[in-house]
């Protein structure tokens, strides 16, 4: 029973500056199965197989293939061992087809022959079960078949070793059984793969062997049927957490927002939301689940007065003034903001909306308010007690509130963005992927926080990627399909399974899955 | 009819020093760096390309095909260095492209004007110049007489000198080299996406070097028609700030072609009309420097146009003007 090993990792360590990204780990993956690489946000998961995939070099250590000491320097190198790694980001050229990205960077002779090109591709998207046109450009794909693209550009160069990272992230319930289907073709055909993920579902329903990082240390390797989820978690974590987040009872719901079927249109004139309606009260939390793209960004930028409304209504009730109702469409995000409204949105690099880099915690807390003292010189004194404070509440690790926000690490950095939003003591608050690249203790400390603000009346909504959370966090959850409301659910009754069949349930009506 | 032959025809002349900035600019900015400094390897190309043969003829060289030769690798070879110096600053110590391209262009505008008149000056004619012969190897047709002398077709096709159809030549091999070559689609994606380039073991830092280098000595070609055609300027010697903004007009060209270079051909054919319009088809009540005007107002127009059109396939190359650097986390 006992294979060869493919790939053996020996005391690697890689760092970069001051941090340590691994830290003397030793690995190795058998011919023929299917290892998962389990580890937090940050645990060094990501570095160790892009050492393998010629992206970095390590430090020290060595790396064997096939029992040989080998030095992987470029991709190149890695492709000549017959190693290919699929990036959480896909490395693919928009503007090309997916048969000139599957053959860019191969050092063929001869004629570029496209026909034989695609007669190759069509051949290996048979064998292993893959659905692809060779000749459809990048722009044109939804998320899963850029994803198809990457793996057959992997197997194309003939790799024997394929490393995903992460590839569920993106996909919707459906489409991962889809995926894990292929894999399974392929270690049936002799590959080895590494699947790189936080999932404990995914751990167990598909990986023969689990190797898990904790802070850039190894940890241990088990045979997955010999371990649980829980056993999982604790050697991941480090120590037992919770599973559970919060979730209290509503209280005194009020109603706060009302959106009657509002639609707005991209700059291209494409509907990026159609006909959106529902509510939000006071007190409890809203979620928004849906596949990236499908208009949540949009949908709160709406409401916090970011987006052009084309029609439909956006009714706020101030709960200051209970009896007037108010339309938010056509006022200013400045006259918004005043009402109440706070929109905390984080973006995939974290620094593009809402905090300015190059300035400090202080800085950041005084770009929604400075204007407030109607003075030409602003006085900073109270938004460094803000900064201040948010930095002890939170637990906000820099070195003083001056220091650029961009030189903090993506959790604190959310952190700051979060805590000047929730400052502001709104009475709607938008949190859209507030947990984005944070470990699970930052994300508690999220959570926490949102719930906090629940319990004092504040309508929360929060945009979600991680369907678990949002089933645990929210109270009821939309579910956003190509800009449509395809379901509003209870969030304690409903099950994953229908919140992933939500969100692929109008997929007809189009991608909008162009960042 | 006549007068219409005689304009297309000056326009083609002047197209083709457009022609080869833009060839050249065109090559960069595929490889995602966007050198402004295509005016100043101009100047550096056309000085460089004067002088060459200048000093050839001063040593007692007669062979006006040697001193062609000369003329042409002086103005490869001296743009190519000055899109060296780009490289070397944007690539490999990731200078911002723009302060970089701004610099070369004032330094080259600088190299070229200092050196053609200090040489000019010590020279007992007061002009940096070369001779008869030489300059109408630049100038004349170099298709046969009878060829040239066909009605209509003689004299639009074929009476042409041979940077006209060099610069043809260069368009096609160009379109052929980025569409249809395995070379040319690695440039491609080295300019689209450059991490995804390196991820598929491409050498973003030599494609974009032998790209900008390359490039940059092409651009050096037009700097050195200008200072060698008659039509385009005096012909055969330096005049102070030849080169005159074409460089500039070849970089808005780039846009208007839409990084296509089977589009820059008629492109630099129309904006060559544009330039030499007022010589042919002059209207009293209209000052000459409002025609000097057109190609560049024509140029703010069709970029409002491009950006307002938002086809996918039709965009800059997408890092365009951005550094690369592997190990960014």
């Amino acid at each position: 029973m006992q294979s060869v090993s493919a790939v053996e990792l020996r005391n690697v360590t890689k760092t970069f500056g001051s941090v340590v990204a691994n830290n003397n780990v030793s690995l190795s993956i058998r011919k023929g199965e299917i290892l998962a690489l389990l580890g937090e946000n940050g645990s060094g998961k990501t570095t160790l197989m892009n050492m393998l995939a010629g992206i970095y070099f390590p430090d020290s250590g060595q790396i064997l293939v096939d029992g040989e000491e080998v030095a992987i320097r470029s991709p190149r190198d890695a492709f000549d061992l017959k190693i290919g790694m699929i990036h959480q980001h896909f490395k693919l050229v928009d503007v090309f087809t997916a048969a000139e990205n599957i053959v860019l960077g191969l050092k063929e002779k001869g004629k570029f022959d496209r026909k034989a090109i695609s007669r190759q591709i069509r051949e290996i998207s048979a064998r292993y079960g893959f659905d692809l046109d060779p000749d459809k450009k990048i722009y044109d794909m939804a998320v899963s078949e850029k994803q198809t693209v990457e793996i057959i550009k992997v197997l194309y160069r003939g790799a024997d070793i394929l490393i995903l990272d992460e590839p569920t992230a993106v996909l919707t319930p459906q489409e991962t059984e889809k995926l894990f289907a292929v894999l399974r073709n392929m270690k049936a055909d002799g590959k080895s793969i590494v699947i790189i993920t936080h999932k404990l579902n995914e751990v167990m329903a598909i990986s023969d062997r689990v190797s898990i990082l904790r802070k850039g240390e190894y940890i241990d390797t088990v045979e997955t049927r010999t371990t649980n989820p829980q056993a999982l978690t604790d050697m991941m974590v480090g120590h037992a957490v919770t599973l559970n987040i919060d979730r209290p009872e509503p209280v005194n719901p009020q109603r706060r927002l009302v959106v009657k079927d509002l639609t707005c249109l991209d700059g291209q004139g494409v509907k990026v939301l159609d006909g959106v309606s529902f509510s939000a009260q006071g007190g409890e939390i809203l979620g928004i689940a849906g596949i990236a793209g499908s208009g949540q960004k949009e949908l709160c930028e709406a409401i916090a007065g970011l987006h052009p409304v084309s029609s439909g209504q956006i009714l706020y009730s101030n709960p200051k003034e209970p009896d007037q109702v108010e339309s938010l469409v056509g006022r200013t995000p400045m006259e918004i903001r005043e009402l109440g409204v706070s929109l905390a949105f984080v973006p995939e690099d974290r620094l593009g909306m809402g905090l300015v880099g190059s300035m400090g915690m202080t800085g950041n807390m005084m770009l929604k308010s400075y204007n407030q003292s109607g003075r030409f010189f602003p006085d900073t004194k109270p938004f460094r007690t803000l900064a201040e404070e948010i930095r002890e509440k939170l637990e906000v690790v820099t070195p003083s509130v001056n220091t650029p926000v961009r030189k903090l690490s993506g959790g604190n950095v959310q952190k700051v963005l979060v805590g000047r939003e929730i400052a502001s003591a709104p009475a709607l608050l938008m949190a859209a992927y507030p947990v984005r690249g944070l470990d699970i203790n930052a994300s508690y400390t999220i959570y926490r926080l949102l719930n906090e603000q629940k319990a004092k009346g504040v309508a929360v909504i929060y945009v979600g990627e991680d369907l678990d959370v949002l089933l645990e966090l929210c109270d009821r959850i939309l579910v956003l399909c190509g800009g449509r409301v395809s379901g509003i659910a209870d969030g304690r009754t409903v099950t994953k399974e229908e919140i992933g069949l939500m969100m692929t349930q109008t997929g007809e009506v189009g991608d909008h899955d162009r960042t | 009819m006549n007068n219409l032959i005689n304009f297309l025809t000056a326009g083609v002349l002047a197209a083709a020093p457009l022609l080869f900035g833009v060839l050249g600019e065109l090559l960069t900015e595929k490889s995602g760096n966007l050198n402004l400094g295509v005016e100043g390897m101009m100047f550096m190309g056309g000085i460089a390309g004067i002088v060459g043969p200048y000093y050839y003829e001063k040593a007692g060289g007669t062979n006006p095909y040697v001193a062609l030769l000369i003329a042409l690798v002086c103005a490869l070879v001296c743009a190519g260095l000055g899109a060296l110096v780009f490289s070397v600053l944007t690539i490999t110590l990731r200078a911002n492209q723009n302060v970089t391209g701004l610099a070369l262009t004032m330094f080259g505008t600088g190299f070229g004007n200092y050196f053609g008149e200090a040489i000019g000056h010590a020279d007992p004619s007061g002009f940096l110049s070369v001779s008869t012969s030489v300059k109408s190897l630049f100038n004349s047709p170099v298709f046969p007489d009878p060829l040239v002398n066909l009605p209509v077709v003689g004299k639009l096709l074929f009476s042409h000198n041979f940077m006209v159809y060099l610069a043809v030549i260069l368009a096609v091999i160009l379109a052929y080299f980025l569409g249809r070559t395995r070379t040319g689609l690695n440039l491609r994606s080295v300019g689209e996406s450059p991490a995804t380039a390196d991820a598929a073991g491409i050498s973003v830092t030599k494609y974009r070097y032998l790209a900008t280098v390359i490039g940059g000595a092409i651009t050096g070609l037009g700097g050195l028609y200008l200072v060698m055609n008659a039509a385009a300027g005096v012909g055969g010697a330096w005049v102070h700030d030849c080169i005159d903004g074409y460089g500039w007009l070849a970089v808005a060209l780039v846009i208007f072609a839409v990084w296509s270079p089977k589009r820059a051909l008629w492109c630099s054919l129309i904006f060559g009309g544009l330039a030499c319009m007022r010589y042919y088809y002059p209207i009293s009540f209209i000052p000459a420097s409002i025609y000097d005007i057109v190609p560049y107002i024509v140029t703010a127009v069709v970029l409002v146009f491009v950006s307002l059109k938002r086809s996918r396939s039709n965009q800059p190359p997408e890092s365009l003007g951005l550094s690369y650097f592997r190990e960014e986390r």
